[in-house]
Order: C-alpha cells, then sequence, then structure tokens
C-alpha cells in the first residue's frame, strides 16, 4: 500500500513538515481503507435509492423497462387502488397487536427470569431457540401446524374436550391476523426478552431495597423504578417492533397469502403484488417510496421521543 | 412456600411447552405418515427421501444456501473491517457522513430497496445470480457489522499498535498482527449475525432469484408447497423446516454464550 510507505515519518525532516506528510499519509490509508464501503454504498444504496425515486415517476413494465416519465400516474394508481388503503390499514392494525402482544410479552418473561427459580435456565433456552430460526421456515412450520389436514391443535383440544367445533386458523380474516400474530410472539418474544433482560439487569439493587425500605409494594415498586429505569430499552424495543412489524411480508406471504380476500394484505405484500402480479415495476416502485416516507416520519417520532425521555432523566 | 411457588413452576412449564411444542411437533411430522406424503405407513425417512429427490434435489438448494451465507459473511467481513478500521483509526475527509451514510441503510426498509435492486443488477450482469444476491445481502448486513467493527477496533489499545509501529509495521501490518486477533469476539459475531440473516432471509431472493437452479432452501420448500397439486405433502414440507432450522439451532447451541452476547451488545448499543 502506497499511503503506508511513510508511515512513522522521518525524524529528519522538520517537525511541521513531518506532521503534514504524517496528516497526509494518515488521509491517504483512511480514504484507502474505507474504500470498499464507499464503493458499497454508490453502488448498492444510494444508486437504488436514486433509481426507486426515478422509477416512481416512469412507466416501467415489468418485461420492456422503461418507457418513460410519467408524474403523477404511479402515485394516482396507488391512491385510486382498492388495494392500498385496505394494507395501510391492515399493516397498521397488525403493528398496534404485535407490538402491544410482543413487548408485553418479552417483559413478562424477562420478569419471570429475573425472579429467578429453578427452571431459568431452561426457560431462557426454550423462549430464545425459536428466534434462532428463520422467519420463513417458522412460518412453513406454522402452516402445518394450522393446518386442517396434519394440524395437531384441533385434535390435542378435541382429545381434550375443551372445544367442540374445530379451531379455523386461517380461514377468517380476524382470526389468520390473530394466528399469524401468534406465530411472530412465538418467533420474536425471546429477543424482546433479551433486551428487557439486559435493561432490568441494569437497575441498581439498592433502588429495590431503598423502595422496600419505604414500603412500597412489588406494583408500586414496578410502576415507579422498573419501568421509569427501564425506558430506555422499551424505548428500543418499540423501535424495533414497530419498524420490523410495519415491513411484515415473509409471515403473510407464506400463512395467508394477503387472503382470505385480500384482508391480510400487508403494504410490503402490495409492493410484491404489484412488481410480479400486476407486472408494474412503476407502481411497486412508488409503494415503496410511500413506505419510506411512513418509515422515515415513523422513525423520527421515536427518535425525537427517545431524546426527550434522555433528558428527561 | 412450595404453595406459593406452584403458580410460578405451572406458568414455567406451560410456556416451555408452548415454546417447544411446535418445534417438536415439526421433528416429529417430518419423519410420520401422512395423506399425500411420501412416509405410507409409520415412522421413518421417507419424506426426507422425498426431499432429497425434489426437482433440482435438496443437496442443489443446501449448496446454494451454503454459498449465499458463506459469501454474504465474506462480503460483509472484507467490506466492514477495513471500513471500520478507517473509522476507527484515521481522519479523512467526509469521515463522518461516510459512516452516517452507512447507519443510514438501516433507516431504508428492505422492501423499497428491493424493487430498483432487481433493475439494477440486471444492469450490471448480475441478475438471478448467486453473487448479486450475496452482495444485496451483505449490504443490508453493513450498517451493524461497520459499527460493530468500528467499536471492536476503537478498544483496541493505542500502546499496542504503537510498538508494532516502532516495529515497522505499516497500517495493514498493524490490521493484521494487532487489530485482527485483538477483535476475534467482534469479528465472530458479525460473522455469525451475516450467515444467519443470509440463510434465513427470504424475500430478498424471492425477487431477486428466478432461476429454479439458484434457489435457496427457504425459497425452494416454498416453491415446493405451491407447486404440490391437490393433497399437500405436508411430511417432506416439515422435513424441509427441519433441515432448514438445525444449522441455525446447531449455531445456537454451540456458540449461545456469544450469540446471546451478541444479541445483548447489538441491542445495547443498535
Amino acid at each position: 500500500m502506497a499511503a503506508s510507505s511513510d508511515w512513522g515519518g522521518s525524524s529528519a525532516l522538520r517537525p511541521t513538515r513531518w506532521w503534514q506528510m504524517r496528516r497526509r499519509s494518515q488521509q491517504l490509508a483512511g480514504l484507502a481503507y474505507v474504500t470498499p464501503t464507499v464503493i458499497f454504498l454508490a453502488v448498492f444504496f444510494l444508486a437504488p435509492l436514486a433509481l426507486v425515486v426515478r422509477m416512481s415517476a416512469s412507466r416501467w413494465p415489468l418485461l420492456g423497462g422503461d418507457k418513460g416519465f410519467n408524474l403523477p400516474d404511479n402515485y394516482n394508481a396507488i391512491a385510486d387502488s382498492s388495494l392500498f388503503g385496505p394494507a395501510v390499514v391492515f399493516t397498521i392494525e397488525y403493528t398496534i397487536l404485535a407490538t402491544v402482544l410482543l413487548i408485553g410479552m418479552g417483559l413478562g418473561l424477562a420478569l419471570l427470569i429475573q425472579a429467578g427459580g429453578k427452571w431459568r435456565g431452561f426457560i431462557r433456552t426454550a423462549v430464545l431457540l425459536p428466534s434462532a430460526m428463520g422467519l420463513a421456515s417458522a412460518s412453513l412450520l406454522f402452516w402445518g401446524l394450522y393446518s386442517n389436514q396434519v394440524g395437531p391443535i384441533n385434535p390435542i383440544l378435541q382429545a381434550m374436550h375443551l372445544t367442540s367445533s374445530p379451531i379455523q386458523f386461517l380461514e377468517e380474516p380476524l382470526s389468520a391476523l390473530w394466528w399469524t400474530t401468534f406465530l411472530i410472539v412465538w418467533r420474536f418474544a425471546g429477543f424482546y426478552m433479551l433486551i428487557l433482560l439486559v435493561g432490568l439487569q441494569s437497575i441498581p439493587r439498592d433502588l429495590y431495597e431503598a423502595a422496600s425500605i419505604d414500603g412500597a409494594n412489588r406494583w408500586e415498586t414496578f410502576r415507579h423504578i422498573t419501568i421509569p429505569l427501564l425506558s430506555r430499552s422499551l424505548a428500543l424495543s418499540f423501535i424495533l417492533c414497530i419498524t420490523g412489524s410495519m415491513l411484515a411480508f415473509d409471515q403473510f406471504y407464506i400463512l395467508t397469502q394477503g387472503g382470505p380476500d385480500n384482508s391480510t394484505m400487508t403494504i410490503v405484500q402490495l409492493i410484491y403484488h404489484y412488481a410480479f402480479q400486476s407486472q408494474n415495476l412503476g407502481t411497486a416502485a412508488a409503494t415503496s417510496v410511500v413506505l419510506l416516507a411512513i418509515l422515515l416520519v415513523l422513525n423520527a417520532i421515536q427518535f425525537f421521543r427517545l431524546r426527550g425521555a434522555d433528558e428527561a432523566k | 412456600m412450595v404453595i406459593r411457588n406452584t403458580p410460578f413452576y405451572v406458568l414455567s412449564g406451560g410456556l416451555a411447552i408452548v415454546f417447544l411444542f411446535p418445534l417438536a411437533w415439526a421433528a416429529i411430522a417430518s419423519v410420520m405418515a401422512t395423506p399425500g406424503s411420501a412416509q405410507v405407513t409409520g415412522a421413518g425417512l421417507g419424506n426426507y427421501r422425498a426431499l432429497f429427490s425434489w426437482q433440482d434435489g435438496l443437496p442443489t438448494y443446501f449448496m446454494n444456501s451454503v454459498i449465499i451465507s458463506c459469501l454474504t459473511v465474506l462480503v460483509t467481513l472484507g467490506v466492514s473491517l477495513p471500513g471500520g478500521y478507517a473509522f476507527a483509526k484515521f481522519d479523512f475527509p467526509l469521515r463522518n457522513t461516510i459512516f452516517l451514510a452507512t447507519l443510514a441503510i438501516l433507516m431504508v426498509p428492505v422492501a423499497t430497496m428491493l424493487i430498483p435492486l432487481f433493475v439494477l443488477l440486471k444492469v450490471i450482469g448480475l441478475q438471478d445470480s448467486l453473487i448479486g444476491l450475496s452482495l444485496v445481502l451483505a449490504m443490508f448486513q453493513l450498517p451493524f457489522a461497520t459499527f460493530m467493527m468500528r467499536v471492536s477496533i476503537e478498544g483496541v489499545p493505542k500502546e499496542l499498535e504503537e510498538a508494532a509501529k516502532v516495529d515497522g509495521c505499516g497500517t495493514f501490518g498493524v490490521l493484521r498482527k494487532i487489530i485482527l486477533p485483538a477483535i476475534q469476539p467482534g469479528i465472530v459475531t458479525v460473522a455469525l449475525f451475516a450467515f444467519l440473516a443470509a440463510w434465513n432471509d427470504f424475500i430478498t431472493p424471492l425477487i431477486l432469484i428466478s432461476d429454479s437452479t439458484k434457489m435457496p432452501l427457504a425459497l425452494a420448500i416454498t416453491t415446493m408447497r405451491e407447486q404440490s397439486i391437490g393433497v399437500i405433502d405436508y411430511g417432506s414440507l416439515e422435513a424441509g423446516v427441519v433441515v432448514m432450522a438445525v444449522p441455525c439451532l446447531l449455531l445456537f447451541f454451540g456458540l449461545q454464550g456469544q450469540y446471546v452476547r451478541g444479541f445483548m451488545s447489538g441491542a445495547l448499543k443498535g
């Protein structure tokens, strides 16, 4: 590497020259090491980002490529589409449901493990195990688990006389949403448990001792010590969970294919639908841009809330 | 005491069953006979044999997944290691801008990038290829990887570097002889995350790969399900789930300490 040839410099030179040369060689070496990152950013991040904006303003069929500028036709097509509005509403509904359940479950599990007990290590491993699996394979697993043909849940419930009629897991819109969310809780609860457990373990012990000396009961301790001191971990969990849920795809693509009657179609599924079923990359790109805008706004709101929470401390 | 602890054990036991039951069921269903499965009666490896010879054969898809995951790890490390070194130890023009641009990848949803990447890969001649797919998957890993590498390298004591410089090491020598051995845990974490992310990714190959001989496992198994006519062969499907999950679970158990710690540090810093 040429830049490193005068690494360390030569003490024979006058001090200022020596520093200048050293600084220059430092800069060159730094630039050399960062070059792969810059090339990567340019080709695989900035170029596609510019291209998606360009595509969203063009007629661009899947086969045939760029057919010229047509702004704002693609955006109008989204607004007029009978799929877009319901997809946004459904994605938000799912995000709220998944976030509440996942963070509630994660917090409950973290508290349970924090409380200790003999089975602590075993429970932690059991809950974390699904997190090691891919979401697509977990979805395929649950597709079998929920099927009427081989699914074990209905036979077990019926054998225990807990249900009279079999559960229809994915056949109705509302139950499809619930059972898909159940899969997500199963797959991700361990991840949120870990984040919150790290937060719980960073709360100083003596705060709890002080609270118990002051005669605080369990609920008061939880409300006034645990929750405020967990706010950073909770905020992080919320950001990850909301962003992840807004981008839901694999689980619905595999479990419900957006059905029944497009009732479980998420925004990302809609992008896929426009691109490869309607074969219209322009509309798909416009939907991508709208999704990006929604997420940037959401992230900005959460970022400022996180900063606000930090300053309030 | 016993009475007070009973609800705790019931709750813990119930939770363990809920979380472990689906995994256990998949393992059992993959060896059992179901209507339409290759395993005709009782238990056996019939479903796995059927999966093994389905279309291009399980070995093809398995190897595709292995190649994609390994390439993603190599590219991720190949870019983030020098990148992290540059950000941690050198001062150069636009240093902070480039670093922030790398982190900005996190702000842009994968789904937004895939439609233009689908077009772009065609332009640079990498459409429908394992290399193109791996490069895209590595790009998604770049923010976390660069951040981890930068933080790990910043933690290497300056004295060690100075000593190496006195011994006549150039900047590359310092990277190879001093920094590389010192940041092994960070490298393992980044490699593990990149491997699992690439192994498990579904939407990226779904959009970027259409040649069936180049499909990774998750895409191939999903396609197998879609192409089955009439009775669905759940036996082979669950066998596929097991084949996909086993490497992940082995990595999990082999590196549980590392995995949990990596998760934790990622969670804290991310």
